[in-house]
């Protein structure tokens, strides 16, 4: 039941104008889960989204769901629904038609119509704002609108498309949850795309990061987080120190002049790879005691924590601490070998 | 001291801009038939008008052929709106291009080259001929007013319509079209105003035998200027004001 495959995408490339954005993609989308496209802008993440959609074609490749191919079917015969971006309310319309539009096409009888409507209104926190112009909301309740208008079809699939882009921060966090206990509570699989790595970690299932129409990892936030595959997905997701070095043998490693014990193996002897430390991993020590030592270059308060720059003589090592060190001292510095991950240089793009 | 320099040469233009004018419908209730003098108050004029049969021939053509052109240029241009909306960037500029031209070029010129046409491929001129010219020169004109009430549109409107559900014909009725109207409407009064006061197309793609108010008041002139002409060029002035005055309100207010 877990493994069952709704969504599959199968050798997709798409070219706009002699570019290519999407690179001969491969992906797969569970029944029920939670996937995110995540990536920097003009990554492909959207067109992919818009592919699924069906407002896009591929150049070449397959799309199948539920067992079928539906490269042909035009949008308004797939069974999945979509969150637009700038919202895409219709303005002469009010509240209630806008979330009854999709039945309406669908001749439903009117008392049922009004039923799903006013049960939609609730779910979204809006019921008594039927009557209202779309113009008259703001920005988070025409999201809300923009949500219910495309879930009141009863999709099997929702499609996300940076929904919560427009919103300030407070409000993006509180729909962050509102929208993963939606899905939750509804059983519906999302497709959720976004640049933003923090929303992605705190909703998603799965991520998929995407970068030159090209997926550079799939897996759990977690494995994207702690196991990054590359310097790319390492850089993007969270904040990272990464670094040149010779992995020297298995469980030993080379870098910023210095050996160090780590966990990974399978890489070969004397093989060059970057090495990822997260700065919040990086212990600051006394100078006598620290397996590098190196001289603070600056220090910034960043709310939480403090960000300080130190310079080992051939590496600059950023660094997350609570507590704070005066620029200009200097400070040893320790990692654990957990804490130290090991990857493939990226090819050179 | 400036302040009555401001105002009395603003007064100085409107004055010449519309001292002919007023004189015009002064005169055309002038109970007697001379232009130089003032022989007291009275609707004769008006009266002679309603019974001159060929002015209300020509009010029949000038009307009948307003409300068509402005019916078919509102249809074709709308339609041309939208599809010249859905083209990419270079064609787009291309076809709008082509769009202001025809309403840069002298009247003169549209008129001449359609009535070469019209010679050309042998289509006897007439009311039909006159139709056509004014649909021709009316149609830029509604593409005009209604594309930038596409491009106020959200760009993903129509999509989210196809994603609910709707078929394009669907969409285009329940969505595209309700979010221009107002574009459309203003547009069909345009079309109807420009055609309304057309004289030069007019001249040039209709036949003697069929006549507009314009060129039946020019073909009159030459043969010296009647009261009754006073009276139709007051109460056309004063047709053409109001509906002048309906568009502008609409093109100010986007809501409307």
């Amino acid at each position: 039941m877990e493994e069952q495959r709704l969504i599959t995408l199968e050798n997709i490339s798409k070219e706009f104008d002699g570019n290519t954005v999407l690179d001969n993609i491969n992906l797969y989308i569970r029944k029920n889960e939670f996937l995110t496209l995540l990536g920097p802008s003009g990554c492909g993440k959207t067109t992919t989204l818009r592919i699924i959609g069906g407002f896009e074609t591929a150049d070449t490749g397959k799309v199948i769901f539920d067992g079928k191919e539906i490269n042909d079917v035009p949008p308004y015969k797939r069974r999945v629904n979509t969150v637009f971006q700038k919202y895409a309310l219709f303005p002469h319309l009010n509240v209630r038609d806008n979330i009854a539009f999709g039945l309406k096409i669908k001749k439903m009888p009117k008392q049922e119509i009004n039923k799903r409507v006013d049960k939609m209104l609730d779910l979204v926190n809006l019921s008594g704002y039927g009557k209202r112009s779309v113009d008259s909301l703001s920005g988070g309740q025409q999201q809300r609108i923009a949500i219910a208008r495309a879930l009141v079809n009863e999709p099997e699939v929702l499609l996300l498309d940076e929904p919560l882009g427009a919103l300030d921060l407070k409000l993006r966090k509180e729909m962050q949850l509102e929208l993963k206990s939606m899905q939750q509570r509804l059983g519906i699989t999302f497709i959720y795309v976004t640049h933003d790595q923090e929303e992605a970690l705190t909703m998603s299932d799965t991520i998929v990061v995407m970068h030159g129409g090209h997926i550079q990892q799939i897996g759990t936030p977690k494995t994207i987080y702690d196991e990054p595959k590359n310097a790319f997905v390492a850089n993007f997701i969270g904040e990272s120190n990464i670094f040149k070095g010779t992995m020297v043998r298995d469980e030993l490693v080379e870098f910023c002049g210095q050996q160090f014990v780590c966990v990974d193996s399978g890489f070969g002897e004397n093989a060059p790879v970057d090495v990822v430390v997260r700065p919040e991993d990086v212990m600051l020590v006394g100078e006598d005691i620290g397996q590098v030592t190196g001289v603070i270059r600056s220090v910034l308060f960043k709310g939480v924590h403090y960000e300080m720059m130190i310079d080992t003589g051939n590496c600059v090592w950023k660094v997350h601490s609570t507590t704070m060190q005066p620029e200009g001292s200097r400070v040893g510095l320790n990692v654990v070998p957990f804490n130290i991950h090991i990857m493939h240089p990226m090819k050179e793009a | 001291m400036m302040k009555v320099l401001k105002r009395s040469y603003l007064a100085l233009i409107l004055a010449f801009l519309y001292l002919p004018i007023v004189v015009l419908v002064i005169q055309s209730f002038n109970a007697g038939s001379s232009r130089a003098v003032w022989e007291g108050f009275s609707l004769r004029w008006y009266g002679e008008l309603f019974r001159n049969k060929n002015i209300m021939d020509a009010l029949y053509v000038t009307v009948s052929i307003a409300i068509l052109a402005a019916f078919f240029s509102t249809i074709l241009g709308s339609l041309a709106a939208i599809g010249i909306h859905a083209m990419k960037k270079r064609p787009q500029a291309f076809m709008m291009t082509l769009t202001n031209l025809p309403m840069t070029m002298p009247d003169i010129v549209t008129g001449i080259s359609l009535m070469l046409l019209f010679i050309f491929t042998k289509v006897q001129r007439g009311y039909w001929t006159m139709l056509l010219a004014h649909i021709t020169f009316n149609t830029p004109y509604v593409i005009l007013s209604v594309m930038p009430k596409l491009k106020q549109m959200n760009s993903h409107a129509y999509e989210a319509a196809l994603d609910l559900g709707a078929t394009p014909v669907y969409a285009l009725f329940h969505v595209i079209l309700p979010e221009i109207k107002p574009g459309i409407i203003t547009g069909a009064l345009m079309a109807f105003t420009l055609s309304l006061d057309d004289f030069t197309v007019s001249y040039f793609t209709t036949s003697p035998l069929v006549q507009n108010l314009s060129t039946l008041i020019y073909s009159e002139a030459r043969r010296g200027i009647k009261p009754t002409m006073n009276a139709l060029s007051a109460l056309m002035f004063i047709l053409l004001l109001v509906l002048l005055l309906i568009v502008n309100r609409r093109t100010k207010e986007p809501q409307a």
